[in-house]
């Protein structure tokens, strides 16, 4: 049979906020889209999102983050991605991201921001435009 | 770009138990790639050390949060663990939603253990033969225990679960009439049946019951399917449950044993040269365009498919005896 | 004429009107819409007439306020006799800084307190754990142990205020330190007045702030419930919430449907315990969320008094008129506060704080408009207050008690979203109750499907939001939003390993092992748990300790 290339996503909610609202949106749409979407739930460590990334060898990360912390677990989870040779995974984010703290976040890595308002199919496109091609 | 490694790397990669080659490999067979026949033909001879355990359940019957203990029971004995656990894609969309780590997932971490969802994808026979295939990668990497977990709802669902040496087949009390709705497929091949939520009023019922049926269903078969009670949130039964798997592989290797072993490998035999052939037949056809010609004669009911097979056949076999 | 002939008598008219005089305005004016639905999927006639009502009985089905079946009210003055507590939720950084924010609040004429804690006080962890990084004190007040509380009501006595606390998991162990600063400030528990939210089986299904199983968790809600019942008469022991299943994604009627049905299975667990059904339900309180549909909002409110009064008399078969009194606080929708020309949201907020004052609220947050950016700044959290205040003071709404009622719609709108939620308990009823619904993953899904199609209706601009899909700007206003000094993490922690060497080490393991003793033996364990708590043992050293014998819980995930 022919080739089956599926685009792999990894939706994690680092840390411990719970509004998963948002996260379940993005999960359901990617797979009405036809990725295989793992959703690993709440309460995610940096550890367990980079070790599931790389057990599931998704093309793309996508976190979800509501209560602010992510000054602090995105710089995290990105250097954890370094030390695990994962650089070549899509790395995107959404919820409450303050519009002032995008560029340090960009910088650390992650590619696409979204923040609330957000139409899932811009969501949706872009990854279909970015994820990294494989040979 | 991401530029993969060589095929021969990876094998390499796994059978060394570096994690991030077992994904790729995994990956590899999951999208059916022209490079993991070779991927498996490398790490074949160091396959057949790990006991490969099925996994099957209705939705709530408490799976999930039962693996991740006895996870943690095989890891307290010092062995290492694989788990693939599949979920079906959808008819509709293609894509799948893969949730079942989630109760696992404080073990992600643990480096003795190795958690892979995959999605049935829905290419027939397709996601048994892929599943078969990542246990083998697993197993090759020097995993003690392989676990591949299911939902016991449908047909596909069974033949995944015979990718296992040892089945395990779980009920919780109160959730319907599951024991007449599972398919009767899954009940004649199941090893081991677990009861789960043993904590609740109705679990004995439940125990007895499915004795019942096993009674009524009792062809001769040389092992006894034990019933047991387990509650998975405490870890309670879960030790024996452990004991009875390893019972069940002890038994498996007596003789008679042996001789299912060997029809299993042909039955892999005859599957993979069905395959080969159909593949590289197909091929042909498209590749001289002459594909649609046989398609329309089926759609005309002018011939049926496996006359046309046969003609097709006595071609190719003709021309390489002529050759 | 009878009713019945009156009836029949417009009917007829409005035939005539739709045959007549509506088709000219069809052509001159066609309607908008094809259909014109609410979120729930109510679909909303042209015109409401008393045809929609027929069957509607004052007396039996209205009543006057203060009265069964109190659909017009809980108390015979409401609003004219005490206007709501304007109590708005705040929290953040350290005790210290919260408490400055309160006073700052009391003074611009709240009337109560509200604690919003942070994540890892919620969750039950210490701020020192390492899930705490980057968490303390960011989205809520980061509590510890006692001594954060006594700083959080310093120069606040217990007995002028009542407070309410959004906690659930380690509601115990805040609730005793509550009472354990009381007694420090002399106002015995017999005088402490507020809430501890304490309502786990949401948290199940929308909230997630999930920290043991069903079993354990609904034992220890009814250990406080009991403790309250006899030794804090004046404390609700209990917010029965469906806040949560709406920013979740529900719709009104799963709103109402679900909170009313888990106020159901906790009045059960009670009675299992033992107690007297009215012993316990007069003190049991809700708290919802109001929406943007103003008058779906009133119609669910109303519904509510009157679905859970008949419950309390016709399925519990109380006899006190207070045990089937719903009491509520609401607040208003954060979720559909947009980051985009955030000014706009205090429109949003203006319109749905109203629908819970014209239906009769005891108690109301209005969220501040920098919502969707950050927690509140002072500013936002003042204009906020003083939309309530507005309401209060300059609309007039406040003069007559529930002035909606009788209006065609909305009195078909309560009945429709009655009969609805009558639809959901038969569903759960059979399902054998909230958690077996909650392990199929019922309420999961119900709620699931909502959200995903709230949000296609977004994408695809059948349902506009304003200065998000549509009357969009590129400018952006500047808004200046509240961060929490990072420091404060630093600060916590210091102040947190200053007390653990301060303190009377021995005796805190004493009262941890005798707390691990009691889970054991299934006892109530408030007494214990003040004891803990007041020889300064922290929620996550308690939580811990249960965490052990009760296990961790994850929860069901549906998309």
């Amino acid at each position: 049979m022919q080739n089956q290339r599926k685009i792999r996503v990894l939706i994690a909610k680092p840390g411990l906020d719970s509004h998963d609202r948002g996260a379940k949106i993005i999960a359901r749409a990617l797979r009405d889209a036809g990725m295989e979407v793992i959703y690993t739930g709440l309460k995610q460590t940096p550890e367990q999102i980079v070790e599931t990334a790389l057990q599931e060898d998704v093309d793309v990360i996508g976190l979800s983050i509501l209560s602010g912390a992510h000054k602090t677990l995105f710089p995290m989870i990105m250097e954890l991605l370094k030390q695990k040779g994962l650089t070549d995974v899509l790395v995107v984010a959404g919820g409450i991201i303050p519009e002032e703290d995008v560029p340090e976040m960009k910088k650390l890595g992650i590619k696409g921001i979204f923040g609330p308002g957000t139409r899932t199919n811009e969501i949706i496109q872009y990854i279909f435009e970015n994820i990294p091609k494989r040979t | 770009m991401r530029t993969l490694p060589k095929i021969q790397e990876i094998a390499r990669g796994v059978l060394a138990g570096d994690r991030r080659s077992i994904a790729r490999a995994i990956t590899t067979i999951e999208n059916n790639s022209p490079k993991a026949q070779e991927l498996i033909a490398s790490i074949f001879p160091h396959t057949g050390k790990a006991h490969i355990i099925g996994l099957t359940g209705p939705p709530g019957s408490g799976k999930s949060t039962l693996i991740d203990k006895i996870i943690r029971e095989y890891r307290r004995k010092g062995k290492t663990v694989g788990v693939i656990a599949v979920d079906p894609t959808s008819p509709f969309t293609g894509g799948a939603f893969l949730g079942d780590r989630i109760r696992m997932q404080e073990l992600s971490t643990d480096q003795g253990v190795f958690i892979r969802s995959m999605a049935t994808r829905n290419y027939l026979g397709g996601i048994a033969k892929a599943t078969k295939n990542a246990a083998k990668v697993l197993d090759s990497a020097g995993k003690d225990v392989v676990i591949v977990e299911t939902v016991g709802a449908g047909q596909s669902e069974v033949e995944i679960i015979k990718v296992a040496q040892t089945i395990v087949v779980l009920f919780a009390p109160g959730l319907g009439d599951e024991i007449q709705a599972i398919k009767a497929g899954i009940m004649e091949i199941a090893d081991i049946f677990v009861v789960n939520k043993a904590d609740r009023a109705n679990a004995d019922k439940a125990v007895m019951d499915i004795q019942a049926m096993l009674q009524l269903n009792s062809k001769e078969r040389m092992w006894k399917p034990p019933v047991l009670k387990t509650t998975a949130l405490t870890g309670e039964g879960v030790s024996q449950l452990i004991e009875r798997i390893g019972d069940h592989r002890l038994f498996l290797e007596k003789e008679f044993e042996r001789k299912r072993s060997r029809e299993k490998a042909e039955a892999e035999l005859v599957e993979a040269i069905k395959e080969k052939v159909a593949n590289s037949i197909i091929e042909e056809l498209k590749t001289e365009g002459k594909l649609e010609e046989s398609l329309q004669k089926i759609l005309e009911k002018k011939m049926d498919p496996a006359s046309i097979a046969e003609k097709l056949l006595n071609k190719k076999f003709k021309k390489q005896v002529q050759k | 004429m009878s009713d019945n002939e009156k009836i029949n008598e417009i009917a007829k008219e409005r035939e005539r009107w739709e045959k007549t005089t509506l088709p000219k305005w069809m052509g001159q004016c066609p309607e908008r819409k094809s259909e014109f639905r609410n979120h729930s999927g109510t679909l909303i006639k042209r015109v409401y007439t008393p045809e929609d009502v027929n069957d509607l009985d004052y007396m039996r089905d209205l009543g006057f306020p203060g009265e069964y079946p109190f659909t017009r009210g809980v108390h015979a003055t409401m609003h004219r006799g005490r206007l709501w507590t304007m109590r708005q939720f705040s929290g953040y950084g350290t005790a210290e800084q919260t408490n400055q924010r309160f006073k700052y609040l009391l003074k611009e004429g709240e009337t109560g307190l509200s604690i919003a804690f942070d994540y890892p006080s919620i969750r039950g962890y210490d701020s020192d754990h390492p899930f705490s990084k980057g968490e303390v004190g960011i989205c809520g007040v980061a509590v510890s142990s006692l001594k954060d509380m006594e700083v959080l009501f310093n120069g606040i006595t217990l007995d002028k205020v009542t407070t309410s606390m959004t906690i659930n998991g380690p509601a115990a162990m805040l609730l005793a330190m509550y009472i354990a600063v009381g007694n420090k400030q002399g106002v015995p528990r017999e005088k402490l007045g507020g809430t501890t939210q304490n309502d786990v089986l949401k948290e199940f299904f929308a909230q997630k702030l999930i920290i043991f199983p069903p079993k354990p968790s609904i034992k220890l809600v009814t250990d406080i419930v009991e403790y309250c019942t006899k030794h804090v008469p004046r404390w609700n022991p209990i917010s029965i919430s469906g806040y949560h299943i709406r920013e979740a994604g529900g719709n009104a009627v799963q709103e109402l449907a679900f909170t009313l049905y888990d106020g159901i299975t906790y009045v059960e667990s009670c009675l299992e315990r033992g107690m007297k059904v009215d012993e316990f339900a007069p003190r049991l309180s809700f708290f919802f969320a109001a929406h943007n549909d103003l008058f779906e909002e009133i119609a669910k409110f109303r519904a509510a008094r009157r679905i859970w009064a008949k419950t309390m008399k016709e399925r519990f078969h109380a006899k006190n008129p207070r045990s089937m009194w719903m009491r509520m606080h609401v607040q208003t929708a954060g979720f559909t506060l947009t980051a985009q020309q955030p000014l706009n949201n205090i429109t949003r907020v203006t319109i749905q704080a109203l629908s819970a004052v014209l239906a009769g609220t005891q108690s109301l947050h209005t969220n501040s408009f920098d919502e969707a950016l950050a927690l509140p700044s002072e500013e936002a959290v003042r204009i906020a207050l003083r939309t309530q205040q507005i309401i209060a003071y300059e609309s007039g709404v406040t003069n007559t008690i529930d002035p909606l009622a009788g209006s065609y719609y909305v009195e078909n709108l309560t009945n429709e979203m009655e009969k609805s939620t009558m639809e959901y308990f038969r569903k759960l009823d059979d399902m054998g109750g909230a958690i077996p619904a909650i392990e199929k993953g019922f309420f999961q899904k119900e709620i699931a499907d909502s959200s995903y199609e709230y949000q296609k209706e977004v994408d695809e601009k059948r349902r506009i939001l304003v200065g998000v899909n549509d009357y969009t700007t590129e400018e952006k206003q500047p808004i200046k939003v509240l961060r929490v000094d990072p420091k404060v993490e630093e600060e916590q922690v210091a102040s947190l390993h200053k007390l653990k060497r301060e303190r009377d080490n021995k005796k805190v393991n004493e009262m941890l092992e005798k707390l691990h003793y009691t889970a054991e033996k299934d006892e109530n364990l408030m007494p214990t748990i003040i004891d803990a708590v007041k020889a300064y043992a922290t929620i996550g050293e308690i939580c811990d300790v249960l965490r052990e014998i009760y296990g961790e819980f994850k929860e069901l995930i549906v998309i």
